[in-house]
């Protein structure tokens, strides 16, 4: 084997293990802004994942299998955001019991049921496909990856450019002065975590029904909390959040290829790296004042 | 929400409601939470039920797993105590108001430090237990300074850093195993060598008391109890503890009133990461197991003796019984399976029992400032504690 399709192998693995990355990366993006630290983003995943498999099953059809996903994920956001943003639970404690439930259901439910294998269908884009190197990895993907153009695009847009966007900072970053504005500080973070929630359930859906067909246990094994560190390592900016995930996919595939490139890089390195990258990013990002203020707090009306 | 001006009991029911309210952890909070266990209950069993399962088949099995004889006993106590001196720990930095969540890691590099204490030093007799012990508390103890140092100088979020921290233990432990001059078996023959260290040396390993027949006491429970009332008796009897609920009540008070913020924080989350890295040498030394360092060692305990905490909100005593609750859903599971009912479930039960008695009291406290702001409409703001809804 040429060292072009070593890279080219590499690269089309990366691009797909950093799919449901992004996917989720642009959810809980929008949900940071806000300022819930939403950890429950690896059951929003998980939950999202196995909804896919057992839905694609019923129903035959990969493709309702993804909307399920999606629709579990809002699910998860919806529990989450009543939770934290109505009742006032801490968000953190929230997403610990969440994501313990999810990882204890899913696990409980597959070791009683079998799923069919669905995959929703690849598309192969002429003549770009053709590109050497990167042609064959970025162009002959499964359609939910190009779901992608449209989804980075529009949370950008959410986010900077929409009045909905204007007032998600304006509670992400000072909840008491939004709400004086007359901004209803705890309905847009329930909003921000539907947004979460559908994203993350698209890139666990598309992890199950898109690249492998179908469940197995703790399939997502902490990509969630990939994403959260892909965020803060992008340092609340959309751009440089996918970047990481990006990166961190790369890492991952480069894991994976190791073995088979006879190459002796130490493979948890490769694993840790993300989270190393994640606390120096927060090291180094400190006094630069990009960390939406409120993050994690929760809002009282009338406590500072 | 609106000013209602109406819908107000006036007069002597009034008087007669505000009688009936003892405060925020009153009967209203304890019908609650009985109400929220009840519903927790009735999902789980739903969920066995709906899965062709028997709920009082699965009872039986975790009673049987657990508690039915001196052998199940002895596997509950057994979980028990890792699960108490996780749980004490996270009482501990929660009380100041620093939320860990990195036990889980806090476990693991405990359990390092102290394999490698144990099969690294030529250290003999029962001084080897003690230094292992300390070595664990100490290196996780650190490991959790980390992220309390990051905070104090560069304002990193404690919930964030010691997640990630964990993750990061992981690998470590992973990497630890995986090394030959550092802790990997060592290769006997041609037999090939799995990612795991030697077994400890039987000076290492802590002893069983009790003298009934089967019924065994191990010594890290009696670690985690001594742990707990010390622990119990030093937030509610000593300055220090005193210190320690202001800071977490109301860190600027506390600053203004002379606590040193930065070292007593400090302290208190370097104790909860100390005891979580004991749970660690516990679970390595235990009396029974395979005694070698895995990667897969802690076996989730982090994870689950920070919800133990959580259920018993905060408090190390009553972190003693749900710790034991805990246990005997762990040493019960393993049984479910005969009955036809994956152990996952207990996993179930055990998030359900959380959200059970975490979301009752914040509910109780949010619909008691909604009416008491009503009734005020706006006159007078009642000045509500909100560190300590903050953490259950």
């Amino acid at each position: 084997m040429s060292a072009a399709d070593d890279i080219s192998t590499i690269l089309s693995s990366g691009i797909r293990l950093t799919v449901p990355l992004a996917f989720a990366a642009c959810g809980e993006y929008l949900a940071e802004r806000a300022g819930t630290m939403n950890i429950s983003l690896e059951a929003m995943m998980l939950g999202a994942a196995f909804g896919s498999v057992a839905t694609a099953s019923a129903t035959g059809s990969a493709t309702t299998g993804l909307v399920a996903g999606v629709l579990i994920g809002l699910l998860i956001g919806f529990v989450h955001g009543n939770l934290a943003h109505r009742l006032e639970v801490n968000t953190f404690v929230v997403g610990l019991v969440l994501n313990a439930l999810v990882l204890g259901l899913t696990s409980f439910l597959i070791t009683i049921s079998s799923f069919d294998s669905h995959q929703v269908s690849q598309v192969s884009v002429p003549w770009l496909r053709d590109i050497p190197l990167i042609g064959h990895p970025l162009f002959v993907e499964r359609w939910p990856v190009y779901l992608l153009i449209l989804v980075i695009p529009l949370t950008w847009w959410l986010v900077e450019r929409s009045r909905w966007g204007l007032e998600l900072r304006a509670v992400g970053e000072q909840p008491q002065a939004a709400d004086v504005t007359g901004i209803h500080v705890n309905l847009r973070r329930r909003q921000a975590l539907l947004w979460c929630g559908a994203l993350a359930g698209l890139g666990g859906a598309y992890l199950a029904v898109g690249e492998v067909g179908s469940f197995n246990q703790n399939m997502t094994a902490g990509r969630g909390y990939i994403v959260i560190a892909a965020v803060i390592f992008g340092a609340w900016r959309l751009g440089r959040t996918l970047l990481g995930c990006v990166l961190f996919g790369l890492a991952d595939a480069m894991r994976l290829a190791l073995p088979a490139l006879g190459l002796t890089l130490n493979s948890q390195l490769l694993v840790v790296a993300p989270y190393l990258l994640a606390l120096l990013a927060m090291l180094v990002f400190a006094t630069r004042n990009r960390e939406p203020k409120a993050l994690g707090q929760p809002f009282v009306r009338g406590s500072t | 929400m609106t000013a209602s001006s109406a819908a107000v009991p006036s007069g002597t029911g009034r008087r007669l409601l505000r009688h009936l309210n003892p405060g925020p952890y009153g009967w209203q909070t304890t019908a609650a939470t009985v109400l929220a266990l009840l519903v927790a209950l009735a999902l789980s069993s739903a969920l066995i039920a709906i899965t062709g399962g028997s709920p009082a088949a699965s009872v039986q099995a975790l009673f049987q797993g657990s508690m039915a004889d001196w052998t199940a006993w002895t596997s509950t106590l057994l979980y028990m105590a890792p699960l108490l001196l996780v749980a004490v720990g996270a009482c501990v930095s929660a009380r100041s108001g620093l939320f860990n969540i990195g036990q889980e890691g806090q476990v693991l590099i405990g359990a390092l430090a102290a394999a490698w204490v144990g099969l690294r030093l030529a250290i003999t007799g029962p001084v080897l237990l003690v230094v292992m012990l300390a070595a664990a508390a100490l290196a996780a103890g650190a490991w959790a300074g980390l992220s309390s140092l990051m905070y104090r100088l560069r304002g990193v979020n404690v919930v964030v850093s010691t997640m990630l921290m964990t993750f990061v233990a992981q690998q470590v432990v992973a990497y630890a195993v995986n090394m030959p001059w550092l802790l990997q078996e060592s290769r006997v023959g041609n037999a090939p060598v799995s990612p795991q260290s030697n077994p400890l040396p039987p000076s290492g390993l802590l002893g069983s008391f009790g003298e009934y027949p089967d019924l065994q006491i191990n010594g890290g429970l009696i670690l985690a109890v001594v742990a707990a009332v010390l622990v119990a008796v030093a937030i509610t009897r000593t300055p220090w503890g005193f210190r320690l609920t202001m800071l977490g009540r109301n860190p600027l008070a506390a600053k203004h009133a002379g606590v040193r913020v930065n070292a007593l924080g400090g302290a208190a989350l370097a104790i909860s990461g100390a005891l979580a890295g004991l749970a660690g040498a516990v679970l390595l030394a235990s009396p029974v197991g395979v005694n070698r360092l895995q990667p897969g060692i802690a076996m989730n305990i982090g994870w689950d003796g920070l919800l133990v905490a959580l259920v018993a909100r905060n408090r190390p005593l009553a972190a003693m019984p749900v710790a034991l609750l805990f246990g005997v859903l762990r040493s019960g599971g393993g049984f479910l399976a005969a009955t036809g009912v994956p152990s996952f479930l207990v996993d179930v039960v055990k998030a359900l029992l959380v959200l059970a008695f975490v979301a009752p009291p914040v509910v109780v406290a949010l619909v008691r400032r909604r009416r008491s702001s009503d009734r005020t409409a706006g006159s007078r703001r009642e000045a509500t504690p909100v560190a300590e809804e903050a953490i259950a």
